[in-house]
């Protein structure tokens, strides 16, 4: 691959072209998933084709409240964040870790591991691609490699798609997440909103992507697409309003004594959707289990969450028994301590932790409060 | 790998632990639940001496017993004496099901008026003798483990046999429904269709059976281990449920649960008054 040039780098479509990208990477035996309606939300699941994608939709999202809506457009990148991220792909809420069947005097132990399997993840939002770098620099540490992570992470093609639709709840922006890919994909499509008939510019990001892209049916990207594409991101960026300051993270808010720690409480469910909605959140917990007759053992590894109690259960009990503690360690391992640990902010931005909070505690209203009476009450 | 197990891996039928199963104030769905086994009942039988559990068969042994399973409240007078010799029979004693753990939906009574039912329901309530209230077993005796659910579900069940068995803990997790709702990939039906649901304040086990159907949570299991009743019921309320269905919503499989007790304000019944010897007879 090395020095050789994308070719071609960039190329126009219209939706027949995204119907044969689909078609390509099926026809390279790999399992499309991609954004679609089900059940009420836009989330992810296998597509076949264009007609799969939530053509029309896009969603309302605020603390706590989530309302898909029709677009009345023809547009198919309308929406912002779908409910999940990708996590649930490439570190799934149970894997099998190890295997143990005992027959008469010998036990037998299996390590399984997943079959590597060739996958296309489509419109994977910029924030949500920042979350799997996130999650390749957390379980792909040469020194603490995650076995099955690295297994499912090793044949992705990725297809990004720029966003044009922020939800008010979105702040990639502010996270330098967004809203449009820059790198870690093969693909990327912008929409080109308003254009008639509606135009989609892709970029490819590598030689595979930059193959794939020579077999599409399109014409060459113009200067004015471009600019097209470059009003689209400007308009997104202008179109979100919260802001998390990343560069300063809030050390000054980290006593536990804070009184909005208690106010959070009082709000706060503990009931854990905001780690498992998080894109980047990926602490699991190990269980063993037995058969009746003692004969076979299963240890699985189970999505968990630092808002139960048994996560820091020891001998002795737990150590975080309030609720207000379990907050405070969510909040500022994601913003603070993240960063001693894997040199990044654990947040991109996503603002899924604010919508699918059933009561919309939003971490960017809470964090300038945290900072502000900190401040008040220094010496 | 292949290692030698320095255990006797076979088991003399003569030394397995005998089982007992206890009916108190309940529907006998979560003693069904150990029948619906199915698959894995003849396991169970392999392991355990079924000592004592008459749904499934009237020849029993007499006591003590290794493990009794303890379904149902405590609503009579005869029932507390009885459930002390259940547990001075039982070297562990496992309680199942919301009536078991929590008094179950007859705890209802036990912020009403019970001769103002007993009126209204029988035609001759004098036949009737019965407890003001309903409570769990854990209020009468120690329990050693507590299974909730209404019905307790299958595997659980399962899980606590077979952990028991090889003397381990059981994983029977104390979090919230939206643990398991979100590992099955669900949408939230709370935030995403505005539907009413107990699940952050509920106690996973079930599988996230109705929100998996779209349905809101019903509270089956109880509280979680730290659960927040207020603030999702000021939530509740805020998104449009009228308070009486709110109240309705906490006080059913487990109103008498002590975090769902006091997440509503209870009306004091306005007509407390003994029921005359016309109406008793009517």
């Amino acid at each position: 691959m090395g020095g050789s040039t994308l070719t071609p780098a960039t190329l126009i479509v219209e939706r027949d072209g995204l119907d044969a990208l689909i078609g390509e990477l099926r026809a390279q035996h790999r399992t499309v998933l991609g954004p679609l309606v089900r059940d009420g939300v836009i989330t992810h699941g296998e597509v076949t084709g264009i007609d799969d994608l939530p053509i029309g939709w896009t969603e309302q999202q605020s603390g706590g409240t989530y309302r898909l809506q029709p677009t009345g457009t023809d547009e198919i990148f309308a929406f912002s964040t779908p409910s999940e991220s990708w996590k649930r792909y490439v570190h799934p809420p149970r894997a099998l870790m190890l295997r143990a069947r005992r027959e008469g005097p010998a036990i037998t132990v299996e390590t399984p591991r997943p079959e590597p399997e060739p996958v296309a993840f489509f419109g994977v939002r910029s924030c949500d691609l920042a979350a799997l770098g996130i999650l390749d620099r957390v379980l792909l540490d040469p020194e603490a490699t995650d076995p099955n992570y690295a297994v499912r992470r090793s044949d992705i093609f990725i297809v990004a798609a720029g966003c044009s639709t922020p939800a008010a709840t979105c702040f990639c922006a502010s996270m330098q997440t967004g809203p449009s890919p820059t790198s870690g994909f093969d693909l990327s499509i912008a929409e080109l909103k308003g254009s008639e008939p509606l135009s989609y510019l892709i970029a490819a990001g590598t030689e595979r992507g930059a193959e794939v892209l020579g077999l599409l049916p399109g014409r060459s990207a113009t200067a004015a697409d471009h600019e097209h594409a470059t009003a689209v991101h400007d308009q997104a960026v202008a179109a979100m309003h919260r802001t998390l300051d990343a560069a300063d993270p809030p050390r000054a808010a980290a006593a536990p004594e804070h009184p909005q720690w208690n106010d959070i409480a009082e709000r706060c469910l503990a009931c854990g959707n905001c780690t498992m909605v998080c894109p980047t959140c990926f602490c699991s917990s190990v269980e063993d289990t037995t058969s009746l007759d003692g004969n076979h053992t299963d240890r699985t590894r189970v999505w968990d969450s630092c808002f139960g109690l048994d996560f820091t259960h020891m001998h002795g009990g737990p150590t975080r028994t309030s609720i207000a503690s379990r907050y405070r360690h969510w909040l500022l391992h994601k913003l603070v301590t993240w960063q001693d640990q894997f040199d990044s902010s654990g947040c991109v931005g996503c603002g899924r932790c604010i919508t699918w909070c059933p009561v919309g505690i939003d971490l960017t209203a809470e964090i300038p409060k945290l900072a502000r009476a900190a401040t008040e009450v220094a010496p | 790998m292949t290692v030698t197990d320095p255990r006797n891996p076979t088991v003399p039928p003569s030394s397995r632990p005998s089982l007992a199963v206890w009916k108190f104030a309940s529907c006998d769905g979560c003693q069904l639940t150990l029948l619906d086994c199915e698959d894995e009942l003849l396991a169970v039988a392999d392991q355990l001496d079924v000592a004592f559990f008459l749904e499934a068969s009237s020849a029993s042994v007499a006591g003590p017993y290794d493990v009794s399973l303890v379904e149902g409240s405590i609503t009579t007078e005869e029932d507390r004496a009885r459930i002390q010799e259940v547990r001075a029979q039982s070297k562990t004693l496992i309680t199942i099901g919301a009536c078991a753990t929590a008094g179950g939906i007859q705890a209802l009574r036990n912020t009403s008026d019970v001769s103002e039912f007993l009126r209204i329901v029988y035609a001759t309530p004098s036949y009737i003798s019965t407890l003001e209230t309903s409570t769990p077993i854990a209020d009468h005796v120690s329990v050693d483990f507590e299974l909730r659910g209404c019905p307790i579900d299958r595997q659980q069940l399962l899980e606590v046999i077979g952990a028991y068995l090889v003397g381990r803990t059981p994983n029977t997790p104390g979090h919230s429904v939206c643990v398991e709702c979100k590992q099955q990939g669900n949408p939230c039906v709370l935030v995403a269709h505005g539907t009413p649901c107990l699940g952050p304040a509920t106690q996973a086990g079930c599988g996230a059976l109705c929100p998996s159907y779209l349905r809101g949570c019903y509270g089956c299991f109880g509280p979680a281990e730290t659960p927040n009743p207020h603030s999702l019921g000021a939530t509740l309320l805020e998104a449009g449920l009228p308070p009486d269905e709110l109240q309705r919503l906490f006080h059913t499989y487990n109103a008498w649960a002590e975090p769902f007790r006091g997440a509503v304000q209870v009306p004091t019944p306005t007509h407390r008054r003994p029921a005359t010897q016309q109406e008793n007879t009517r």
